[in-house]
């Protein structure tokens, strides 16, 4: 199968307006007779279905939390970025497509990024018209920050709540949908298979997380808006609910994954400071804006950060990359993190962190200006740790944070699966092997609201004279029995150990092998590890209570077994990209000063790969770069 | 560190429920609450018990889906923090820790300590929106908004909608959630046009939910995650009456 990613015509700020002009439409009275099915309602997912809505088609919209206002967008701290140039100081849709595409270490297409850039100032404009309370200065006009990667101020914030004040306008919009009867919304369930018929998405089977029901839903375009995977590693800032299991299913149904292993490690998140713990959390990369990240010079300095004299402390992002020191994007900092751990450097009680310094800021800019900047980040600190971050520094480590991997999506943001979308986090799309910060909640919202309701209606113009199917088709009668079969095993198995347990191995092996840093040999034998946690997963797991009833246990069982396969994608994937790109970086292939070697001659494609029962298939997606001359990405 | 666990069990809406006792050893101070209940999940698992259904997501105080009663009090022992955001240093050694979900008859149990709260949901559906269509927004800076009028707003807007202010009301009212989301919306001049009938819509359906009135104790602020101010109480009813007289 030939890969083909229909960009349009023309010159590159020409694209999405040829593409417009081009698309079909539907007449407003043939959208009322036809449905979508929408799964996820964070920014993406709740944007398309109250978007879709108001266009006129059915929507029915599925989370698998209590509401929809809970979808992981919720957590985003930082910010949103948009060209608006606000600040005078040379921003410029080309300056963000650019940043965009250095930042990705061009390993993403131009057209996708450019319109990026292109829609992210209108999309201000559409939330500050939905009521978000974007941060202000005091004529009354928007504020900026800026944040890593990037030199001019181009981000929108609302305090370190960005992600849930967009997210909660969203979902004031979806509910004004439900309101207006186009959208049903189908809470605490859980999408489990999705259902294929002649080669199209045509729905999706459920479970009701609540009565343990298991339900076919049927549509004329399925669209998928799930959100990362990186609750792979297990410890990660996303949510504990967070899952790979709908793409998971989908590709296995014939949709092809692409850069399975572009994961990014934050560099701020809190260190793991337990075995037992759940999660990681972030502490938003706006700090680095005014902290300071250092280590003793000294190895092994067991004195408190502040007996350390200013002499004996290593500013290593500012020593290694003096022009954008601090904000040094995420994997080059993050990177440069594990090198000073593993080198003896590392701080706090296991040694795993780094310190993070507001001293310098507070003298220059005053304590008023720090707190009024960062006051909610400082107490959340405190109220995890304990420790008062404007008297010491706060201690900060690497986490595995986002997915730039997902289903391989086209312009039109379908997957290789016609009727099958894939939107925000959960697809691959527009930030290649690295994202900036503040680009994903861009990226979820543009696709949600502006792309996929203007792309939508070119397949689905097609399907509107097509017979339809309902859910007595074979194709659901089948999917559900396999659903329900692999419910009964797995409850069946009643072996020794927890669902946890197993997670806790996988999350091991994976942040061992396939984050920060890879190798050959180290990925050769996560994969052995991992085909040995899933045999022994699929005869020692134990689950009690049954699958007629809220069964959290059951729950975490089915997205861990996805989970597993998943992670042998993402090994098979690192292993196969003899290049470093991005957060990808193999340790064959790194400069002598220890940066990225990427091998643009060899590598030059997105990797997208298609399952089958034996093995996973390579497929490649030729990059094109027709704008901008790919470069050593260098931030020194 | 070792604690005894007094957690509520109740296997469906229909079920009586009872509390039940759990000796839980193993744990150490830096964990957080919820991982205590992984914890003793795990025991539970191994010891072929079904495990306590709780809810959560995000794990860092600001989906706004976990939240129980411990010891009396909604979200525990601190002011202003969300149950995910509790660690076991809180807690003395041996001490018995008393669990118990939201209790409201508008947050129907589900299991353990799993509720309903989708009556929110409804309070929202009802006009806790702006009625604009995507693509119809005029730049953003055309219309200034005072720094000051934004940060008071931002201050309501950061409502997590976990419903610790009904489980903590002793009449169960639902009016520190409502008046969060009107007043937010209503003080921004993208909220102006539709003030009045927002207010007698959103007002109208929390009262068709079954919370109860406000008398004004002040428990809901005590306990908010984010500290909203019952102030905004005060606000939403001055709102009401407005919308009364001038709509
Ligand atoms: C802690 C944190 C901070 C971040 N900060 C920033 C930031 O400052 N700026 C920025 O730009 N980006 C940030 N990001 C990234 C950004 O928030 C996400 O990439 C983005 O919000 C993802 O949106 P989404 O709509 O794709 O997915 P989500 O918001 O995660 O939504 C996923 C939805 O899918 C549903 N779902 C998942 N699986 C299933 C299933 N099997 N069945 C049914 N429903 C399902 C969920 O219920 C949910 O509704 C941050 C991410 C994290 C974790
Ligand atoms: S789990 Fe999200 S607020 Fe507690």
């Amino acid at each position: 199968m030939k890969l083909n990613a229909k960009i349009p015509e023309g010159k590159l700020e020409e694209k999405w307006r040829n593409y417009q002009l081009k698309s079909k439409l539907i007449n407003p009275a043939n959208k009322k007779k036809l449905n979508v099915i929408v799964v996820g309602s964070g920014l993406s997912g709740a944007g398309a279905a109250a978007t879709l809505a108001e266009l006129g088609y059915n929507v029915q919209c599925f989370c698998y939390q209590d509401s929809a206002r809970r979808a992981h967008s919720v957590a985003a701290q930082g910010g949103i970025n948009a060209a608006k140039n606000y600040q005078h100081d040379g921003d410029s849709v080309w300056r963000m497509f650019h940043d965009t595409l250095k930042g990705g270490d061009f390993r993403s297409r131009e057209a996708n990024t450019y319109r990026l850039a292109e829609l992210s100032a209108p999309l201000i404009d559409h939330f500050t018209q939905q009521g978000v309370p974007f941060a202000r200065e005091y004529g009354g006009v928007l504020a900026n920050r800026s944040f890593g990667g990037v030199q001019v101020q181009r981000t929108f914030y609302a305090r370190g709540q960005t992600g849930q004040q967009l997210l909660l306008a969203a979902y004031s919009q979806l509910y004004k949908m439900i309101r207006a009867k186009k959208v049903t919304m189908f809470p605490r369930t859980e999408m489990l298979d999705l259902v294929v018929i002649d080669g199209r998405a045509k729905g999706i089977i459920i479970r009701d997380l609540v009565s343990g029901e298991i339900k076919r839903y049927v549509a004329d375009a399925v669209v998928l808006a799930t959100g990362g995977y990186s609750r792979v590693f297990r410890l990660s800032t996303l949510a504990i609910g967070c899952n790979g299991s709908a793409i998971w299913k989908a590709h296995k149904k014939g949709a092809f994954f692409a850069a399975p292993s572009f994961t990014q490690i934050h560099p701020t998140a809190l260190p793991q400071s337990s075995e037992t713990q759940s999660k990681l959390t972030l502490m938003s990369e706006s700090l680095r804006n005014d902290g300071r990240i250092w280590v003793p010079k000294k190895k092994e300095d067991t004195r408190k950060a502040n007996d350390i004299p200013e002499e004996e402390r290593d500013y290593y992002l500012e020593r290694r990359y003096p022009s954008f020191g601090n904000l040094a994007p995420r994997d080059i900092a993050s990177r440069a993190a594990k090198e000073r751990i593993d080198n003896g450097h590392g701080v706090g009680r296991f040694r795993n962190a780094v310190y993070l310094d507001f001293k310098h800021a507070i003298e220059r800019l005053g304590l008023e200006t720090i707190k009024d900047r960062y006051g909610n980040l400082f107490k959340m600190y405190k109220k995890i740790t304990g420790v008062d971050a404007y008297k010491e520094p706060m201690q900060i480590s690497p986490a595995a944070h986002f997915s730039m991997g997902g289903l391989w999506v086209d312009y039109e943001l379908m997957t290789t699966i016609p009727g099958l979308y894939a939107i925000g986090e959960c697809n691959f799309s527009d930030h290649g092997a690295n994202r900036l910060g503040a680009n994903s909640l861009l990226q979820a919202s543009l696709d949600g609201y502006f792309i996929l309701p203007n792309t939508i209606n070119n397949y689905l113009a097609s399907e509107e004279n097509r017979a339809p199917v309902d859910t007595n088709h074979p194709a659901f009668v089948d999917a559900e029995k396999k659903i329900k079969g692999d419910i009964e095993h797995i409850l069946s198995i009643n072996g020794n150990q927890t669902v946890d347990h197993f997670h806790r191995e996988l999350g091991k092996v994976m942040w061992q092998n396939c984050a920060m840093s890879r190798n050959q040999a180290g990925l050769e034998s996560a994969i052995e590890q991992i085909k040995k946690i899933k045999k022994a997963f699929w005869q020692e797991v134990k689950i009690t209570g049954h699958s007629q009833e809220l069964n959290t246990e059951l729950e975490k069982a089915l997205r861990l077994a996805d989970f597993i396969e998943l992670a042998l994608l993402m090994c098979t994937d690192a292993l196969q990209r003899d290049e470093s790109c991005g957060a990808h970086f193999r340790e064959e292939y790194q400069t002598k000063d220890g940066e990225a070697w990427r091998r643009d001659k060899e590598y030059t494609y997105v990797s997208a790969w298609e399952y089958t029962k034996d093995y996973f298939k390579l497929h490649k997606e030729e990059l094109d770069f027709e704008f901008v001359k790919p470069t050593v990405r260098s931030y020194k | 560190m070792k604690v005894r666990f007094k957690i509520w069990r109740q296997d469906s809406p229909i079920d009586k429920g009872s509390f039940k006792v759990y000796e839980v050893d193993g744990l150490n101070p830096d964990m957080s609450f919820l991982e205590a209940l992984d914890h003793l999940n795990e025991k539970l698992v191994l010891r072929n018990e079904k495990v306590i259904a709780f809810d959560h997501d995000c794990r860092e105080g600001i989906c706004g889906q976990c939240g129980v009663f411990i010891n009396g009090r909604a979200h525990g022992p601190h002011e202003n923090t969300t149950t995910c955001q509790l660690h076991m240093r809180s807690f003395e050694e041996g001490k018995v820790i008393v669990v118990e979900p939201w209790r409201a008859k508008a947050f129907p149990v589900i299991k353990d300590l799993i509720v309903d709260r989708s009556a929110f949901d409804r309070i929202i559906e009802h006009g806790g929106y702006i009625s604009a269509k995507t693509g119809t927004a005029s730049e953003a800076n055309a219309i200034p908004v005072g720094k000051d009028i934004a940060e008071r707003v931002m201050d309501v807007a950061a409502c997590i909608g976990c419903g610790a202010c009904v489980a903590t009301c002793k009449n169960s009212s639902a009016a520190l959630f409502t008046s969060a989301k009107i007043n937010h919306l209503n003080s921004l001049p993208q909220g102006k046009p539709e003030e009045h009938q927002r207010v007698l819509d959103m007002t109208a359906q929390m009262a068709k939910e079954d919370f109860g009135h406000c008398t004004f104790t002040g428990a809901c602020e005590v306990e908010c995650p984010e500290g909203i101010s019952i102030n905004n109480i005060a606000e939403m009813n001055a709102r009401f009456l407005k919308a009364k007289l001038f709509r």
